[in-house]
């Protein structure tokens, strides 16, 4: 079986010798179109005039296209409601393409772009939620989600406590900026190659934008350099351009952003303000919460809303609340607008509940992982199973990591239940769906051991007491996330698996590879199927002419989805097999077996090119498609009814900060984790994930500043002034282990989604650092640290703690 | 004229080329090596990450580079390796490379051509402080800690056998002639430049195009004509006498941090935290200087030294101390056709503490960088000369914080009663980095902080005296 073997990626080899080709290095022919768009200096307002003389006369320049000029939809939304490409008088943000340069050169085009004059009557431009609000701008009414009422359990209970956080955004910062090209068709069609997570989207807005149907119009993508959800939407306009000249010029267009365009252009992590307010009795146990969130979207609906609707089904994370309300404002302004980032509004609705928790914690002087072990959800998933021998389930730097190198919850003693067993209620979430996968009490006390938490808590509280400048903090945070796309129909997925006749397996799915190892994991399900070797399966890129109708990369769906659909498609080829090779063997279907060392049938191995080659003379159709909905999922997204989610994914991080109490600046010390990933397809990339999950959510709440002037322009456009995470960064001890129980839902191979849950491992990072700052104080001033908390936040606060606020 | 490199163990000859194309456009457009990826175009990511390998004397160098904001003429002479050209000839995957997979160092594989190359750079070189090493090279997907383990793996394995050494094609490849491009100039000797910029004071002077180069990829300005000043050996040197250290211009931040290491360390590691590795080996002293910015890092320790500039146009030279030159934001004591030759750092006893600050550790421009160059006698402050960059137009002395310092006893009654005077000497500005008011109390913090090191207390998150 390839499945839960640590294979590398399958493009490694290619990766590391240069030779693995991105969107941007596949080459062209000579006479080759190069695009840039002409970006709107101004936040808001209406264009007066745009004099685009200047661009259409500069070396190299061949055409320029403005809104007026397209041919048919000027529209790249991934929403119902319409996103011009290019603008149509109006204007809403600073980097909003107007006009669209071709030219003979990238370089060419970058230059000519900046020649036109456009001026503006300008509007005042709403550039915070503030203002927003204040100009009553929302995207959709106000939407609640409600469980009980808990306002009068809120008044009722023994403490009460209200806040607010503010929740930064974040830079996707994919290495590989948006880049795409189109090729002509000899029959008036086009073929787009795109560096993006929605190739079917592609095709489709393409096609609207050509005035083809979408049979016309081929979207292909190999690989992305990283997407993080930045590819799911943004990539559409760069594919649109290039087919639009491709198809008007007869050649073929090329687009690819600059990395200022790059952060000036496209959307980001949505920024969220999240007001709170709490009952809760002497152990910190809830009583009831209300949640306000506040997420701007930027100018326009792009996905927003299903963001902004995760961020609500979030707002438990692992707690049960008895009493519950989540209100949410979709806020416009006049900025990028916001679009999928990992997680995809499930962390900033989880960073709330976390607050609260470190916020009851501080108000009882208690450890705040107490406070949280009280609110969990309960256990009902199944426990962890011993690893297999040699397994490479864990990595670590610790002196301990060989204890860190077993499974999961292999010593976890069943916990005592968190909650009386007298609430019928206790598993429902506030949008009513049981958690009936809970892991969380086990998965946390089994890292609270292995990570020494207690101790090490006890051993920095007291080494802080003697070091006057240098302070540290630790916090343990639980994660729990669903795995659905909340958009129940995208929850499909097919495959198409051919058979050559010389044994080779040729492998075809909906996924989009950009650096999870989603192919790896699906040819590793294919492999599995065939018991061949994983190199006879080859990886093809992604196809809208081989798979149909797919959905985005996204929601960590690639490999639950595209796994099954691959498994589908090569089972539905070895019962043929199965079949032909009864007949022809004479034996009983179930005396054939399909092993590493050939297929057995009866007491006969035939080797598997063999039996291919035998099926072939015998007409047997050797290729088929695959296709798998996930079951069980029904969502009411107004009412915030039902089961959105198929199942949860959980894991747990401890971290440890080190601050400095004079500038404000800070570092990870240690970081453990225990992430849920089901049984593991490739314990190496679920490590991967986690170990890069982790530190990217980690720069998201620390380093990872977006700030806009007071005229809306991004002044960090750019990796000098936006800070992700460098080498040093990482966490300077760093262990990380899979709990791999079994799904309790027939997944593929029983596995678990990974891609996004790990990000939220970082909010421990955040609540260590409020640790750390709440030592410099007498403990009656709660920290309250906004996210990122940079170092001038941090040193604010430290200041604050110190009586000395500026 | 042409110009002639080593791509790859191959001997190139060019004429006709632009003088600002960039190493990564051509190698990208023109040779069609993709490997070397864009990843943001301004030597901040260390996607384009290249080694180039040069002789200094009969040594041979190898430095990692940001083919991004690397001109063509600036490999004049050199040999460049990119990440298509150091497995062996059958396929077989260099150490690094072969670690990199085997550890599960790349992900989306973007930024692992860059990764790669600076692992190879190390390698060659044996070093293995991989903090550093890779510090340039920004990674989105794995956290850093495969290919960390990957670099740690690759460290133990030797050299392979097919690793060429360039000495004798270098030897053979270029001279110390002037060369003349279209819309450019090689030197060979000081003396050219000098006399060829004062006749052409309007040109732009490249040394490591880690700041020009953004105003090609960037602001997409026509700096030419450029005169490229990295082949002047006098331009290059480091000389001691009893006097102290004279400095040239052209040395680059990472020979600079070299000479520091042993006479003043807080300046070598405040270097350390200076840009990248990359950056540091393109990077020179009298770039840092001659473009004024009031962020760079150098100018405030040498400013804290005393150190002296020394001016060149033609045959004519004058010094001037360094916090001199520095006039208004933009604005510098420089006449046109004047550079800067050398700088000379005044022999003393090291009393140096610098503290750059910036909001990621590694590789970012500093908000505020500090630098303290106190003395304290019979417990007295006998000298201080501070100063800072980040907090005004120009990098400047905190002289009203000097002042209040100068002959009071070295208490923390006394640092505490210095500290207001900050507001004094400075009114800096808020914007991305940091806001003002944050500006100035942490340059208020600094002072304090080096008042508690010199009583021993543990201060630092990194670098000397970190826990």
């Amino acid at each position: 079986m390839s499945v839960h073997k640590p294979n590398p990626h399958d493009s490694a080899l290619l990766h590391v010798s240069g030779r693995a080709q991105y969107t941007d290095d596949v080459p062209l022919p000579g006479d080759a179109l190069h695009l840039a768009f002409g970006l709107s200096p101004k936040a808001a307002g209406r264009i007066t005039r745009l004099d685009l003389e200047a661009v259409r006369t500069a070396p190299g320049v061949v055409d320029v296209l403005t809104a007026d000029d397209l041919p048919h939809a000027n529209d790249v939304s991934p929403s119902p409601s319409p996103e011009p490409l290019l603008a149509t008088g109006e204007v809403h943000y600073i980097g909003q393409p107007v006009f669209l340069v071709a030219a003979t050169s990238h370089l060419a085009a970058r230059k000519a772009a900046r020649l036109a004059t456009i001026e503006i009557e300008e509007t005042t431009p709403h550039l915070t939620i503030d203002a927003a609000l204040q100009a009553n701008r929302l995207l959709e009414p106000v939407l609640t989600y409600e469980r009980g009422d808990p306002d009068p359990e809120i008044a009722a209970a023994p403490h009460r406590l209200s806040g607010a956080m503010e929740i930064g955004g974040q830079e996707h910062f994919y290495l590989e900026g948006q880049a795409a090209f189109a090729l002509p068709g000899d029959d008036g069609g086009v073929t787009v190659h795109a560096s993006t997570q929605h190739p079917s989207e592609i095709q489709h807005k393409v096609a609207a934008a050509v005035g083809l149907p979408y049979a016309m119009v081929h979207s292909v993508v190999r690989r992305m350099g990283g997407g993080f959800g930045g590819k799911e939407s943004q990539g559409n306009a760069l594919a649109v351009a290039s087919a639009v000249v491709a198809l008007k010029h007869r050649r073929a267009a090329k687009m690819r952003y600059d990395r200022d365009d790059d952060f000036t252009i496209t959307g980001k992590r949505h920024e969220f303000r999240i007001g709170y307010e709490v009952g809760f009795d002497d152990s910190g146990r809830i009583k009831g919460i209300a949640f306000t969130q506040y997420c701007r979207c930027g100018w326009s609906a792009d996905l927003s809303l299903p963001v902004a609707d995760r961020a609500m089904l979030h707002a438990d994370n692992a707690y049960y609340l008895p009493t519950v309300r989540i209100t949410s404002h979709r806020v416009l302004t006049n900025t990028q607008s916001n679009t999928a980032f990992r997680g995809f509004g499930g962390p900033q609705g989880l960073l709330g509940i976390e607050r609260v928790m470190d916020h009851i914690a501080h108000a009882l002087d208690a450890d705040p992982f107490e406070v949280r072990r009280a609110n969990h959800y309960r256990d009902m998933g199944p426990t962890a199973q011993e690893p297999d021998p040699g397994s490479p389930r864990a990595h670590g730097d610790a002196p301990d990591a060989q204890i860190l190198t077993s499974r999961g919850a292999a010593r976890a003693t069943p916990p005592p239940d968190a909650l009386p067993d007298t609430d019928p209620d206790a598993q429902l979430t506030p949008y009513g769906m049981p958690v009936i996968d809970c892991v969380i009490n086990a998965l946390t006390d089994e890292l609270a051991r292995r990570s020494d938490y207690k101790a090490r808590r006890a051993a920095i509280e007291a080494a802080n007491a003697e070091s006057p400048v240098l302070k540290r903090g630790i916090a343990l945070t639980p994660v729990k996330f669903g795995i659905s796309f909340t958009l129940t129909h995208l929850n499909q997925a097919g495959a198409l698996v051919h058979v050559y006749s010389d044994g080779s397996i040729h492998l075809n799915h909906g996924g989009t590879e950009m650096g999870q190892g989603l192919n790896t994991k699906v040819a590793q399900v294919a492999a599995s199927v065939f018991a061949q070797p994983l190199s006879a399966v080859r990886i093809t890129a992604t196809d809208t002419g081989k798979v149909p109708n797919t959905s985005a990369t996204a929601a960590s769906s690639g490999s639950d989805l595209n796994g099954m659909a691959c498994k589908a498609a090569c089972e539905t080829i070895r019962s043929r097999l199965v079949a032909f090779a009864a007949e022809h063997w004479q034996a009983q279907p179930s005396q054939i077996a399909f092993t590493e060392e050939g297929v057995r049938i009866g007491a006969e191995t035939v080797p598997f090119a063999e039996l291919i080659a035998k099926a072939y003379m015998h007409r047997v159709q050797l290729s088929a498609t695959g296709f798998y909905a996930t079951p069980k999922i029904t969502w009411d997204r107004v009412k915030g009814r039902g089961r959105p989610f198929f199942y949860f994914a959980y894991g747990a991080a401890v971290s440890e900060v080190s601050i400095d109490t004079l500038t404000g600046e800070y570092r990870i010390e240690r970081a453990d984790i225990l992430h849920d990933v089901g049984q593991s397809l490739n314990p190496a990339l679920d490590i991967g994930q986690v170990e890069g999950g982790y530190v990217q959510g980690a720069g998201w709440l620390t380093t990872e500043e977006l700030v806009w002037n007071d005229a809306g322009a991004l002044t960090t456009h750019a990796p000098s002034t936006y800070k992700i995470p460098a080498t040093s960064d990482r966490p300077r001890i760093f262990n990380v282990a899979l709990w791999d129980g079994a799904n309790t839902e027939a997944t593929i191979h029983k596995s678990k989604a990974v891609g996004e849950p790990p990000l939220m491992l970082g909010t421990s990072v955040l609540m260590a650092l409020s640790h750390a700052v709440a030592q410099c104080g007498d403990g009656s001033l709660y920290p309250a640290l906004d996210a990122p908390a940079t170092p001038e936040r941090i040193l604010r606060a430290v200041d604050a703690q110190r009586g000395r606020p500026w | 004229m042409t110009l002639a490199f080593l791509l790859n163990g191959e001997t190139v000859r060019l004429s006709g080329v632009h003088p600002t194309t960039t190493l990564l456009d051509w190698l990208r457009e023109q040779r069609r090596l993709t490997g070397t990826k864009e990843g943001c175009n301004e030597g901040d990511c260390g996607a384009c990450t290249v080694t180039v390998s040069a002789l200094e004397g009969d040594t041979l160098v190898h430095r990692a580079l940001n083919a991004c904001i690397l001109f063509l003429p600036q490999l004049h002479g050199k040999a460049v390796r990119t990440v298509e050209g150091i497995a062996a000839p059958d396929g077989t995957l260099h150490p690094v490379q072969d670690a990199m997979v085997t550890h599960h160092g790349s992900q989306c594989g973007f930024c692992t051509p860059g990764v790669v190359m600076s692992l190879y750079t190390a390698h060659r070189d044996g070093r293995q402080d991989f903090d550093d090493v890779l510090a340039g090279n920004l990674c989105r997907c794995t956290g850093y800690a495969p290919i960390l383990r990957a670099a740690n793996a690759a460290a133990g394995i030797p050299t392979p056998s097919w690793e060429q050494d360039e000495t004798a094609a270098l030897q053979e490849l270029a001279g110390d002639e002037d060369v003349f491009l279209d819309g450019g100039f090689l030197p060979g000797t000081l003396d050219s430049l000098a006399a060829w910029y004062a006749d052409n004071p309007d040109a732009t002077l490249v040394s490591g195009a880690t700041d020009v180069g953004l105003w090609v990829t960037k602001a997409l300005r026509d700096t030419t004509p450029v005169a490229f000043l990295h082949r002047l050996r006098e331009h290059q040197t480091i000389l001691q006498d009893d006097s102290g250290l004279t400095v040239g211009g052209g040395v680059t931040l990472s020979r600079l941090r070299a000479a520091m290491a042993a006479r003043h360390p807080d300046f070598a590691e405040l270097i350390r935290r200076y840009g990248s590795v990359q950056v540091r080996n393109a990077a020179t002293v009298g770039g840092n200087i001659a473009n004024g910015s009031p962020i760079g890092d150098s100018p405030p320790a040498l400013i804290a030294l005393g150190a002296t500039l020394t001016l060149r146009k033609g045959a004519a030279r004058r010094s001037l101390p360094l916090e001199d030159f520095f006039l208004e934001y933009g604005k510098q004591d420089r006449q046109p056709g004047e550079f800067v030759e050398s700088i000379h750092i005044p022999a003393q006893p090291d009393r140096l503490r610098c503290h750059k600050l910036s909001k990621r550790f590694d590789q970012d421009i500093s908000a505020v960088c500090g630098c303290f160059n106190i003395t304290v006698e019979d417990g007295k402050v006998s000298d201080a000369r501070i100063a800072f960059g980040g907090m005004a137009g120009t990098p400047k002395r905190a002289t009203t914080v000097e002042a209040a310092l100068l002959g009071k006893p070295w208490t923390e009654a006394t640092v505490r009663a210095a500290m207001p005077a900050f507001a004094t000497d400075y009114q800096p500005l808020s914007d991305m980095r940091a806001s003002a008011d944050y500006r100035l109390r942490a340059a208020e913090n600094m002072l304090l902080r080096c008042f508690h090191e010199d009583h021993g207390a543990r201060t630092r998150l990194v670098g000397r005296g970190a826990a």
